[in-house]
């Protein structure tokens, strides 16, 4: 293993959460839903049907391109994508071919930047299912599906580890979701990702002669494994004098392995044409400007904006920016402490990563008022602690001896008994205190 | 017969209750009974009872399109809702359309009365309708000849008055060609002009919807309640659609019409030459120069033609898999495989920009010697097939010839550019000789008044085929 | 695609496409192809080709390419959703021959794509 280099690229598909498909008004969102009851014409590629592009789909495909600093298509357009398979309505598939919305851009990681090659933005195939019915292995076709705005992200070939791979996914996924393009939920296969894999000898320049792709991943740490999987594969064949064979492998989630699905014998012919029934795009700088000033502040600023301006260390700062919610909630709860508390942003944040509130049920200012209890419960004179303490000890002489006998759960019978006369009091402190009185007796 | 009378007449006559749509509708029935075993111009004849239905029904409440109450047929190249679409291919033997084209919802809103699917090559694959699955189509001039195509079967309707008008496809002359075949007026419109939503697609950035009639202005009317912007096309124009019965009386003195020598040449039969030629002196009469002029890249409009159509028609065709609604792949005809073969061949890897690539940088040739000559002229003065009504299985085994039948239309298509196809004289055993007059980007306006200017002097238009007498 | 279509081409006696040419490419178009209908479409195709060919005299090397004529830019449309044009569960499956518990359904396909 140590005379190869992992040489990596991915390809990761994106259903945006846009209220219509990508070329027609049929609801996008489709999970759950019965089959084929989000159809019309066009997504079921009726004869005579035409395509007429989702203007939201276009703008959050540049979006996103923005945010990974790609550059702008000055003029793009759709193409017609050609290959039979039931899932596929029309025999083609709407994509982009030579000018993608989105070129270029790079996502750094802790293990050095990840290039992307570009960004397009194309429509989603039907679901296929596979079933016995009267004896007979069949396949059925839902086009719910069909239509839905996809965007397939492309990442030149610069990652060097599956650790590499979770991690710039990893990012994607918080910069999407940070975008609010979509909700890149894996296992409902609104985010989808499928590595590109091979082995170079170390010392050897240009790609490697062949490229496994793996397909049916979902989630991240499955990524990680599939990757992995097919590193050591290689590097096992490579050792022999074989090269691995250039095809497409699934991931098996029971066999913990990929496995074979399709060798490409010579490469796929998708005959991409112009498509003649949507008209070029075209943007100018002004249109891209707008776009732009929609882009909230993404993961990486806002990390550190939190690390300068709060005071925070990284490990905290980026569990707090996992989510946009998550960040927000604290800003907030900064915000309403300040001034009304002697709360420093650090406390919160520990607060926050300790507690960890329902940020959904419980408001800022509801969970800065409940840390103002708890702490000023505890700041309660140590005094008056003691003496209900000794009261308590005094009164329960059996549950004292059956402690000292080794009964831990008098301890907490205990203090149950203190609590009840201290109402507010924080029941770890009591706890610390009335062991150190009871071991002290 | 009122089916022979114009649209203007009719209205007005239904209005004044002469007679209603109902006895018109009863009337074409009738006829249709009668003349349609001879030509075979239907796939599928709409129910009577529910076509007479509709007519008490608009009888009852007339509105104010002048196309209400009127019967009509579509070439089965429509989806019209609830009635058998089949492009004239057994793959669509039974499929009945859930949902209708925009051109024929509108004429639903009009008021005008479907009552037939009409005969053509089968997805449009062809110039004789002689490539379909249900028979092809005979000329009511000459049951032993061709109606030509694709759309021969609304054209040769429409020539036998079954129909008081029709609405054609023209890709690569689909309309043109089957009405001059049939003594019939037509307009292939500028692309863009009538929305495509729900016309089975044969060469998307082809394709035209268009009307055909008896004469001008009936294509005027029909063009003017089928004309405007679908949000359901993408290509379609938000170009206002002008008046265009009213314009249609305006002046042709002054108009300047070209008159391209190189489409006069050898390629052309000589019957269609002289006829043409008279009918140049005839717009001379009227007002009008006819000019002299050079259009040379006449010789690569078929070429750039059977590269273009060919290629998207593989694409369009791909749809049709059997899974959910037809039947298999297996049931495309010879000339259907032909062209899908061909069109994948030109796109796949290694040939795309040989072919075409190429054939789209040559039809940017095409625009410019198009555009540079009529910011000159208001029209060109051209034939519309080289060739007179073919005999049976004279274009169906010759696949060059087919090809080459195409040469005066497809350039039309390739640029983009509205025609008016209309009669303009009879050869040798009285088959119909048509013309084409070619105008800029939407000046359909223009080319209707040349075309109305035309037959209000002329009266080749009203001669009423063989198979009516 | 290239390479299968010239390596071929060396055996034949046609100028053009071979039948086995022909035979990929009725694979590519999904399109079943008799051995008969190859040899006819052979010849047939390959005059067609041949003849469309001849657009390699024009010089074309500063033309852009016209895909459409429209001369329409950025024709889009709001992300809004129409119900006027959707189908219900029965009318999506009507013209299908084979449907199960509201799916469409055909034979077996093992390869995932």
């Amino acid at each position: 293993m140590d005379t190869y280099e992992p040489i990596i690229g991915l390809e990761i598909h994106v259903e945006l959460k846009t209220k219509s498909g990508m070329f027609c008004g049929c609801p996008a969102d489709h999970f759950g839903k019965k089959p084929n009851t989000g159809t019309c014409p066009v997504c079921l590629g009726l004869p005579g049907a035409l395509p007429v592009p989702n203007k939201k789909a276009v703008e959050w495909t540049i979006m996103l391109g923005l945010a990974l600093g790609s550059t702008i298509a000055e003029v793009s357009k759709f193409d017609r994508k050609h290959y039979f398979y039931p899932d596929l309505p029309k025999g083609y598939q709407i994509s982009q071919y030579d000018q993608p919305l989105c070129r270029g851009g790079m996502v750094p990681t802790s293990f050095g930047d990840v290039r992307i090659h570009r960004v397009h933005l194309e429509e989603d195939t039907g679901k296929l299912q596979h079933a016995t019915v009267d004896g007979k292995r069949v396949t059925l076709v839902d086009f719910n599906r069909s239509g839905v705005p996809l965007v397939e992200i492309v990442t030149e070939a610069d990652i060097r580890s599956a650790e590499q791979a979770k991690e710039f996914l990893k990012k994607l996924h918080q910069i999407v979701r940070y975008l609010g393009i979509s909700d890149a939920d894996m296992e409902k296969g609104s985010m989808r990702l499928e590595p590109n894999i091979s082995l170079r000898k170390i010392g050897e320049k240009g790609l490697p002669p062949y490229k496994v792709e793996v397909k049916n991943i979902n989630s991240f740490r499955f990524a990680e494994r599939a990757i992995n999987y097919e590193l050591e594969r290689h590097a096992r064949m490579l050792d022999e004098g074989k090269i691995p064979l250039q095809e497409t492998r699934g991931w098996d989630e029971a066999k913990n392995a990929t496995v074979s699905q399709r060798t490409k014998e010579e490469a796929a012919d998708y005959r991409y044409f112009p498509e003649p029934d949507i008209p070029p795009m075209r943007f100018t700088q002004q249109m891209i400007t707008n776009i732009q000033s929609t882009i909230p502040e993404l993961p990486d600023a806002k990390l550190t904006r939190f690390t300068k301006d709060f005071g925070l260390n990284n490990q905290d700062a980026s569990l707090l920016i996992e989510s946009q919610e998550l960040a927000d909630y604290f800003e907030e709860a900064v915000k309403v402490a300040t001034g009304r508390t002697n709360f420093s942003p650090k406390d919160i944040a520990n607060w926050i990563i300790n507690r960890k509130p329902d940020i959904d049920a419980v408001m800022p200012a509801k969970f800065i008022e409940s840390m103002r209890e708890a702490k000023e419960v505890v700041a309660v004179s140590d005094k008056d602690l003691f003496a209900v303490i000794d009261k308590v000890l005094a009164e329960n002489a059996k549950a004292v001896a059956d402690y000292k006998a080794g009964k831990q759960q008098s301890a907490m019978f205990l203090m149950g008994l203190v609590r009840r006369q201290l109402p507010k009091s924080d029941t770890k402190l009591i706890l610390d205190t009335l062991r150190k009185s009871l071991d002290s007796t | 017969m009122n089916s022979d009378l114009s649209i203007r007449d009719i209205a007005k006559k239904l209005r004044s209750k002469e007679f209603s749509s109902y006895d018109l509708t009863r009337e074409c029935y009738d006829l249709i009974e009668k003349v349609e075993p001879k030509i075979h111009a239907f796939i599928t004849l709409v129910d009577k009872k529910d076509a007479l239905a509709r007519a008490r029904k608009i009888d009852e409440h007339m509105t104010q399109s002048p196309l209400a109450g009127i019967p009509y047929v579509m070439k089965d190249a429509y989806l019209t809702r609830g009635v058998r679409t089949t492009a004239a291919s057994k793959i669509l033997d039974d499929f009945i359309a859930p949902y209708s084209a925009t051109v024929h919802k509108k004429l639903e809103d009009a008021g005008a009365i479907l009552i037939g699917k009409m005969n053509m090559d089968a997805w449009g694959h062809g110039a004789s309708t002689e490539n379909t699955d249900y028979g092809p189509s005979k000329n009511p001039w000459d049951l032993t000849r061709s109606a030509g195509g694709s759309g021969g079967g609304p054209a040769a309707a429409v020539a036998a008055r079954l129909s008081v008008f029709g609405i054609g496809e023209d890709t690569g002359g689909s309309i043109r060609n089957p009405a001059a075949w049939n003594n019939i007026t037509a307009m292939k419109v500028t692309y863009g002009r009538v929305s495509r939503y729900g016309a089975i697609a044969y060469a998307s950035s082809l394709d035209t919807v268009g009307p055909t009639a008896k004469t001008a202005e009936d294509c005027a009317f029909v063009l003017e309640a089928i004309a405007g912007h679908d949000p359901y096309d993408a290509t379609s124009s938000k170009q206002p659609v002008p008046n265009y019965t009213k314009e249609l009386e305006k002046s042709i003195k002054g108009k300047r019409i070209a008159f391209p020598t190189e489409f006069y040449g050898e390629a052309l039969d000589p019957e269609i030459n002289a006829a043409i030629t008279k009918a140049r002196e005839v717009f001379v009469s009227l007002g009008a120069t006819v000019t002299d002029v050079s259009l040379p890249m006449l010789e690569y409009g078929v070429p750039v033609y059977y590269i273009l159509a060919p290629s998207e028609t593989s694409s369009n065709l791909g749809r049709y898999d059997g899974v959910r609604y037809g039947y298999g792949r297996n049931l495309f005809t010879k000339e259907n495989k032909r062209r899908i073969m061909t069109g994948t061949y030109a796109l796949s890897s290694g040939y795309y920009d040989a072919y075409y690539k190429k054939a789209l940088k040559v039809r940017s040739l095409f625009i410019e010697e198009y555009q540079k000559l009529l910011v000159n002229y208001d029209a060109i003065l051209s034939p519309v097939t080289p060739i007179m009504p073919s005999k049976f299985g004279e274009l169906l085994n010759d696949p060059m010839k087919n090809m080459m039948a195409d040469l005066y239309t497809v350039i039309v298509n390739i640029v983009g550019l509205p025609a008016l196809s209309l009669p303009c004289g009879f050869g040798k055993g009285g088959l119909p000789i048509g013309m084409q007059l070619v105008g800029s980007m939407f000046s359909e306006s223009s080319l209707f008044s040349l075309g109305h200017a035309y037959q209000k002097v002329t009266d080749w238009h009203m001669q009423l085929p063989q198979v009516l007498k | 695609m290239k390479a299968t279509l010239a390596k071929t081409k060396k055996n034949t006696s046609s100028p053009i496409l071979t039948t086995a040419d022909i035979d990929h490419i009725a694979k590519l178009a999904n399109v079943p192809v008799s051995k008969e209908q190859a040899i006819e479409l052979t010849e047939q195709v390959g005059e067609t080709v041949e003849y469309v060919s001849k657009l390699g005299a024009l010089p074309t090397e500063n033309v852009v390419e016209t895909a459409q004529v429209t001369g329409l830019e950025n024709v889009l449309r709001e992300d809004e959703i129409d119900t006027t044009r959707m189908f219900t569960q029965e009318e999506a499956l009507k013209n299908a021959k084979r449907t199960y518990n509201g799916f469409f359904m055909v034979d077996a396909v093992l390869e995932e794509k």
